[in-house]
C-alpha cells in the first residue's frame, strides 16, 4: 500500500510523463483534488480568466509549436465553457487534450451540483473522449488521449475524471505502449497510389497544387517545396495552409476560395489536375461544388480516409501521412518525367497574366481615414516573416491572410473551419507561451476582441507579452459587408459603436497592458514599431479604420467560383484572357 | 434501393452506442434498424445496422464510422454472403379464427406462443420480406400490437468478422469499401 498515490497525483504524474510543460486552466470543485499536486508539479499552470480562453490558448500553443496543447477545467460550466474551443480544434484538426473534473462517481446521473454530461456533449466535437471513474484507469486514459490527439489526423481529446477517482488511492502504471485495436492510422501511402499519382502528374498540362492545412500538421513544407519545384505547377494555399509554401515563391498564386485571388481561384477552375495535399474541398474553397474545377482530375492525399470522396470524387486517392507521401511522390514523378515531362508554358502564360492583371489590392478611403488593409499590411511588413500572426474571424482575418506575407509554416494561426470570433487573443496567448522569443501579433476585430479580451489580464500577470491590433471599424464588419451587398445596406444589429465605447486603450491599461491608439496613416509605422519595441507587457493598439472597407475578391456564398467578383458588381475581364 | 446492412464490431465500453448514433444523426444517415448484442468475446459487442443511404455513398459512411476510436471492424453483409434474420412478435385478434391464424403462422415457420380470450401472439423468425408478407396476411384478422427486432446477420462460411479485424487494422472495412451493390433481402 505504501506505493499508492491519489488519483490526482496519478493524473499529474501522467501529464508529466506525457511531456506536458504547460497547461491553461481554472480550478473548481470537481477538479480541485488535481490542483493540489499541480501546485508542486514542474508543469507550468497558467490561470486563465475564462475556460474558453484556456481552450483557445491550448490550440494556439499547439498550432504554433506542433505539440499537444493542454487545458483543464472543472465540471459543469467549466467543462461546457470548453465546448467552443473543442469544436474549433476539431474543425481545424488541432491536437489538444482537455482535462475536466466530473462530479463524484456515485453522483453522476443525479443532476448533482455542477454536473454536466460533458462526455456526451463533446462526442460530436472531439476526436475521442473518456469518462474515468476508476483511479487505476487515469494514466492509461491520459496516455491514450495524447496519442490519439497527436497521431493520424490530429484533433481534440477530452478526459473527464470523476472527483472521487481523483481522491482515491491507487497504483500508478503509465502504459509503455499503446495498442488501440480500433485506431491504427495508416501513415505510409500505398506504392500503387503513388505510381498512379505520378503518372497523372506526367500527363497534365494544367496542374495545380491545392494545398491545405494538412501540410503544416504533417511538418511537410520542405518536402512540398521540393515537389512543387520539381513539377513546376502553380501552387495555391488555403486559409489553413498559409505559410505552408512561401508567399514570395514565383509559383505561388495565393489563397483560393471565397476571398481568394483571381489567379488562385481561376487556376483551380481551369486546371486539368488538382494535386490536393491535406485539403478537404471545403465549401469556402469550392464555391458551388457542382461547378468546381469541372475539367480536373483529382489526386487527393490525406491521412484521413473519410476525407477521400467526401465532397469530391478522387481519381487517385492517397491515404497516408503527407511527409512520407510527398517523399515518395518526388522520385516517382522524377521517374515519370524522364519518360515525359509536360510543357506548362501555355498554362503559366495564362496564370501569370491573371496574376499580373488582378493582384490583391485595395483603395484608400476617399475621406482620408485609415485603411484597414494598409494597417495589416504594415504590421506584416514591419514585423516580418518570423513573427506569428493570429487572427479572429471576419474581414480582418481575410485581410490578414491576404496582406501579411507568410514564408514559413506555423506563423499564421486562425479559426478556419468553425470561424470562432474571439479566437485571436487567447490563441495568441497560447502561441506566445509556446514560442516566447517570437513576436506574436493578434490581428483582431473590435467585435471579436470584446468576446475574449479578458485573457489580456492573464497575459499581463504571467509575462506573456503579446501584441494586439484591434482593427476597429466599429462594426461586425463581415456581416456589415454582406448587408451592404445582399441586404440593401440595412445594417441590422451590426453597429458596435466601438469608437465611442469602450475606450480600448484605457481598457488595455486597466488590464495591465500598454494601450495605444492610431487614427492616421502617417502614425501607423511609428506605432507598430513602438508596439514591437515593448517586450515587458502586452500591447493593445486601437486602429481606428474606415468602416466601409470591403474584402475583395469575393465569391458569394453558394455561387460558382466562375462568378468571382473583384469589386462590387465587377467581374474580371474574362474576354481579354485566353483560358 | 439504397439499403445496406453493416456488421460493426465495437469495443464493449460505455457510450459506444451513443457515439455511433450521434455520428449517424449528425451526418444525416438514416438507420432503418439497429441490433446490438454481445459476441463470443466479452470485450467486443456487435452492431448490425440496416441503413437507408439516399444520397450518401456506403464508402463514406463506412469511413466515417471507422474513424470512431471504439469501432474495431466493419463489413457489409449481403444476402449472398450472409444469413440474415429478424424476429417478429405480433398480437392478433383471434375470435373464432385461431386455427386459421395458426395455419398462416406455420406457413411462415412461425407459431402461436401466447393465447388469451380474444387474441393470440404470433412469433416468427425470418427475413424482412417474408415477415412483411406474414404481417400483411395477419392484417385481415386485426393486428393489435406489433414488435419487431432489428436485423442480425452472420457471414456464411468458415471465416469470421472478428478473425479479420481484431488482430489487424479492420481490413474488412477496406473490403466493404468497394462493395456498393444494393442490398437485397
Amino acid at each position: 500500500m505504501s506505493n499508492q498515490i491519489t488519483g490526482a497525483q496519478s493524473l499529474v504524474n501522467a501529464l508529466e510523463q506525457a511531456g506536458v510543460d504547460v497547461m491553461f486552466g481554472i480550478p473548481g470543485g470537481a477538479i480541485l483534488p488535481a490542483y493540489d499536486p499541480i501546485y508542486d508539479s514542474k508543469i507550468r499552470h497558467i490561470l486563465v480568466r475564462h475556460e474558453q480562453g484556456a481552450g483557445h490558448a491550448a490550440t494556439g500553443y499547439a498550432q504554433a509549436t506542433g505539440r499537444v496543447g493542454v487545458c483543464i477545467a472543472t465540471s459543469g460550466p467549466g467543462a461546457t465553457n470548453l465546448v467552443t474551443p473543442l469544436a474549433d480544434a476539431q474543425m481545424d484538426s488541432v491536437p489538444i487534450v482537455a482535462i475536466t473534473g466530473q462530479v463524484p462517481g456515485p453522483a453522476i446521473g443525479t443532476d448533482a451540483f455542477q454536473e454536466a454530461d460533458i462526455r456526451g456533449v463533446t462526442m460530436p466535437i472531439t476526436k475521442h473522449n473518456y469518462l474515468v471513474t476508476n483511479p487505476l484507469d487515469i494514466p492509461k486514459a491520459i496516455a491514450e488521449a495524447f496519442y490519439i490527439a497527436n497521431s493520424g489526423r490530429p484533433g481534440p481529446v477530452l478526459v473527464d475524471i470523476a472527483k472521487d477517482a481523483l481522491q482515491k488511492m491507487t497504483d500508478y502504471h503509465y502504459p509503455t505502449s499503446i495498442n488501440l485495436r480500433g485506431y491504427k492510422p495508416q501513415t505510409e501511402p500505398s506504392s500503387q497510389s503513388i505510381r498512379d499519382a505520378a503518372a497523372l502528374i506526367a500527363q497534365s498540362v494544367k496542374p495545380v497544387f491545392y494545398i491545405g492545412g494538412g501540410v503544416i500538421k504533417a511538418n511537410a513544407a520542405k518536402e512540398l517545396l521540393k515537389l512543387a519545384e520539381l513539377v513546376g505547377a502553380p501552387v495555391v494555399t488555403t486559409l489553413m495552409a498559409r505559410g505552408a509554401f512561401p508567399d514570395s515563391h514565383h509559383q505561388h498564386l495565393g489563397m483560393p476560395g471565397m476571398h481568394g485571388t483571381v489567379a488562385a481561384v481561376t487556376a483551380l477552375q481551369k486546371a486539368d489536375l488538382l494535386i490536393t495535399l491535406g485539403a478537404r474541398f471545403d465549401d469556402r474553397v469550392t464555391g458551388k461544388l457542382s461547378t468546381f474545377a469541372v475539367n480536373a482530375k483529382i489526386i487527393h492525399a490525406d491521412i484521413d480516409p473519410a476525407e477521400i470522396g467526401k465532397n469530391r470524387h478522387a481519381d487517385v486517392p492517397i491515404i497516408g501521412d503527407l511527409g512520407p507521401t510527398i517523399r515518395a511522390l518526388i522520385p516517382a514523378v522524377e521517374a515519370e518525367f524522364k519518360k515525359n515531362q509536360p510543357d506548362l508554358t501555355t498554362w503559366w502564360r495564362q496564370m501569370g497574366s491573371l496574376r499580373e492583371k488582378y493582384p490583391l489590392g485595395y483603395n484608400e478611403p476617399a475621406d482620408g481615414s485609415l485603411s484597414p488593409q494598409y494597417v495589416i499590411e504594415r504590421i506584416g511588413a514591419i514585423t516580418g516573416p518570423d513573427g506569428i500572426y493570429v487572427a479572429g474571424v471576419g474581414q480582418h482575418q481575410m485581410w490578414a491572410s491576404q496582406f501579411v506575407k507568410y514564408e514559413k509554416p506555423r506563423t499564421w494561426l486562425n479559426s478556419g473551419g468553425l470561424g470562432t470570433m474571439g479566437y485571436a487573443v487567447p490563441a495568441a496567448m497560447g502561441a506566445k507561451v509556446g514560442s516566447p522569443d517570437t513576436p506574436v501579433w493578434a490581428i483582431d476585430g473590435d467585435g471579436c476582441f470584446q468576446m475574449t479580451n479578458q485573457e489580456l489580464v492573464t497575459c499581463a500577470l504571467n509575462n506573456i507579452p503579446i501584441k494586439v491590433a484591434i482593427i476597429n471599424n466599429e462594426s461586425l464588419g463581415m456581416v456589415r459587408q454582406w448587408q451592404s451587398l445582399f441586404y440593401q445596406q440595412r445594417y441590422s444589429n451590426t453597429d458596435l459603436h466601438s469608437k465611442r465605447i469602450p475606450d480600448f486603450a484605457k481598457l488595455a491599461e486597466a488590464m495591465g497592458c500598454v494601450g495605444l491608439r492610431c487614427d492616421s496613416k502617417s502614425d501607423v509605422d511609428k506605432i507598430i514599431k513602438e508596439a514591437n519595441a515593448i517586450n515587458d507587457a502586452p500591447v493593445v493598439v486601437d486602429f481606428n479604420v474606415h468602416r466601409d472597407a470591403m474584402v475583395w475578391p469575393m465569391v458569394a456564398a453558394g455561387t460558382s467560383n466562375d462568378d468571382i467578383m473583384i469589386a462590387k458588381e465587377m467581374a474580371p475581364d474574362w474576354d481579354s484572357q485566353e483560358l | 434501393m439504397a439499403q445496406h446492412t453493416l456488421s460493426v464490431l465495437v469495443e464493449n465500453s460505455p457510450g459506444v452506442l451513443a457515439r455511433v448514433a450521434s455520428l449517424f444523426s449528425r451526418r444525416g444517415y438514416n438507420i432503418d434498424s439497429l441490433a446490438v448484442g454481445p459476441t463470443e468475446n466479452p470485450e467486443v459487442s456487435r452492431m448490425t445496422i440496416v441503413l437507408n443511404l439516399e444520397g450518401h455513398a456506403l464508402d463514406q459512411v463506412s469511413a466515417q464510422l471507422f474513424k470512431l476510436v471504439n469501432v474495431i471492424g466493419i463489413q457489409e453483409m449481403k444476402s449472398t454472403n450472409s444469413r440474415q434474420r429478424e424476429l417478429l412478435m405480433v398480437k392478433v385478434s383471434s375470435s373464432g379464427t385461431r386455427n386459421e391464424i395458426e395455419a398462416l403462422a406455420k406457413k411462415f415457420n412461425g407459431q402461436i406462443v401466447e393465447e388469451s380470450s380474444d387474441s393470440v401472439v404470433v412469433e416468427a423468425v425470418g427475413i424482412s420480406k417474408d415477415l412483411a408478407s406474414l404481417l400483411t396476411e395477419l392484417g385481415k384478422y386485426g393486428v393489435k400490437e406489433l414488435v419487431q427486432s432489428g436485423l442480425i446477420a452472420i457471414e456464411i462460411g468458415d471465416t469470421t468478422l472478428a478473425e479479420r479485424t481484431l488482430q489487424e487494422t479492420g481490413l474488412a472495412t477496406s473490403e466493404s469499401h468497394s462493395q456498393t451493390e444494393d442490398y437485397q433481402n
